[in-house]
């Protein structure tokens, strides 16, 4: 077999993953913490103020990256959601259910730093305007996910049925966005674009891009942290679980607390 | 056995479900008596002003009918799913879309159309410009199937659950917010004297879309909570 696509069946088996996820957790938690504090000290103390906004303008070094994550978090939980759908693998269930809550409070997160932002910019905390309002659907279309999911008793069922929501909401989202901008707009227009020139000087770019790279990685530890944590209760009637609680395996024994 | 036509199978769940609604008559309603009533609060709440219920009219009965809709959204598989006859209907050997389409389709008939033939007293009561009233009938007789359809999935998904009122609402409501904006925008630039042909078209689309692509959704949400 294909080295990668055995490694993939690999770590669809929930003991492989718990074991890696392990493995590389400490790590994605160290770069996270790493690459905020480099973006988060760039983007506060060494980015130069706005020449029209100000100080006020460094919302964006949390505001953006977490805009970015919600979108992300959504398309990774649709994603894994499908293949949980199509392919019955239970690991990419407990995936798409391990991303909802993450996604949500990014969503969250741009939701409050903007409208903290909105306040000395706008002069009101929130407006009607088409971003906002899609990122605030956006919010209750993640809720609508976590409260399907926690409703219905049986995990498993409750995870398929969560993701098939999630896959209605992907349809849905685009339809949203170009609703809402049709509707109103306020919000200033994109101003980082990855494939062309974008149209923020580089002394503010990089700290920005900082902060997206230590948004990812953390977003990738937490789901994978949650991930195990569910796993564990998923599967507590396994061998590999008695085994792991009853710190039976001499080879690992700080996985027994981890 | 051998099956009957798939033609025959849809017309006794239009029967059946039409039959059913018209042995429980009193109850189809209750939707509109609730949209009234929520229309009727506004002048309440905000003054009987006639300039600004004529600039409210529009979307306030815009999501009085939705929210009547929603509440009777609960009922499209209730009973079936008490009855067992939700079962049969996922495993008879036809296209469960087909049925469910033809359930929704009864289901539509017998909450939203009250609702649109009851919206002219709606607009009378909230002094909605006479002009802008057949865009509302327009744009609600577009926007009701869409909240049929749409809702079907999401109960679909809920019909475990003993109490999904709430929840559904949560799922559902986010979905709607396009038929919303697209619905009482048409009426609101109707009323500004714009064009409104573009939102209407726009709901057209998204019906079409949604015609053909929420009952196959609806089945396989089924087919989830059913197992």
């Amino acid at each position: 077999m294909n080295p990668l696509l055995l490694w993939f069946h690999k770590m669809g088996s929930p003991p492989t993953f718990y074991r890696v996820a392990g493995l590389w957790l400490p790590w994605l938690y160290a770069l996270a913490l790493v690459a905020g504090a480099a973006g988060l000290y760039g983007g506060l103390f060494v980015a130069p103020a706005d020449y029209q906004q100000g100080e006020s303008f460094r919302m964006i070094y949390v505001h953006v990256p977490c805009a970015w994550m919600g979108l992300f978090g959504y398309i990774f939980m649709a994603a894994n959601g499908f293949i949980a759908l199509v392919w019955r693998i239970k690991l990419s269930e407990t995936l798409a259910m391990a991303a909802a809550p993450v996604g949500a409070a990014f969503t969250f997160i741009t939701l409050v730093s903007g409208s903290l932002w909105g306040k000395p910019m706008w002069g009101t905390w929130w407006t009607w305007d088409a971003r906002l309002t899609s990122e605030l659907v956006l919010l209750f279309l993640y809720l609508g996910v976590i409260g399907l999911y926690n409703a219905i008793e049986d995990t498993r069922q409750a995870a398929r049925a969560a993701a098939f929501l999630a896959l209605i909401g992907v349809v849905n989202l685009p339809v949203v966005h170009y609703s809402v901008v049709w509707w109103n707009t306020l919000h200033q227009a994109q101003t980082v674009n990855l494939m062309g020139q974008s149209k923020i000087s580089g002394s503010m770019l990089w700290p920005l891009l900082t902060m997206a790279l230590a948004t990812h990685v953390y977003f990738f530890a937490s789901v994978l942290a949650r991930a195990r944590a569910m796993l564990l209760g998923l599967e507590s009637g396994k061998d590999w679980v008695r085994v792991l609680a009853q710190g039976a395996a001499p080879s690992h024994p700080e996985a027994a607390h981890g | 056995m051998k099956p009957g036509t798939v033609s025959a199978a849809c017309t006794a769940v239009l029967k059946r479900d039409l039959a059913l609604t018209w042995r429980r008559r009193g109850d189809a309603l209750n939707p509109l008596l609730f949209a009234i009533i929520v229309v009727a609060l506004f002048p309440f709440a905000l003054g009987p002003e006639h300039a600004v219920l004529e600039r409210i009219a529009a979307g306030t009965i815009f999501v009085a009918v939705l929210l009547a809709g929603l509440l009777s959204l609960d009922q499209l598989f209730r009973s079936d799913l008490e009855d067992g006859s939700l079962e049969q209907l996922v495993l008879s050997p036809h296209p469960l879309s087909l049925l469910l389409a033809c359930k929704i389709a009864i289901h539509w008939l017998t909450t939203a159309l009250p609702l649109i033939l009851v919206a002219p007293l709606l607009a009378l009561l909230l002094q909605l410009p006479p002009p802008v009233l057949p865009v509302l009938l327009a744009t609600l007789a577009l926007a009701t199937p869409l909240l049929s359809l749409i809702g079907a999935m999401c109960v679909a998904l809920t019909i475990g659950m003993r109490r999904s009122g709430m929840l559904l609402t949560l799922l559902v409501l986010p979905l709607l917010v396009p038929v919303l904006i697209f619905g009482a925008g048409a009426c609101n630039a109707a009323q500004a004297g714009l064009a409104y042909a573009a939102p209407l078209l726009w709901l057209g689309a998204w019906l079409a879309l949604a015609v053909v692509l929420a009952p196959l959704a609806t089945a396989a949400a089924l087919r989830i909570s059913l197992t």
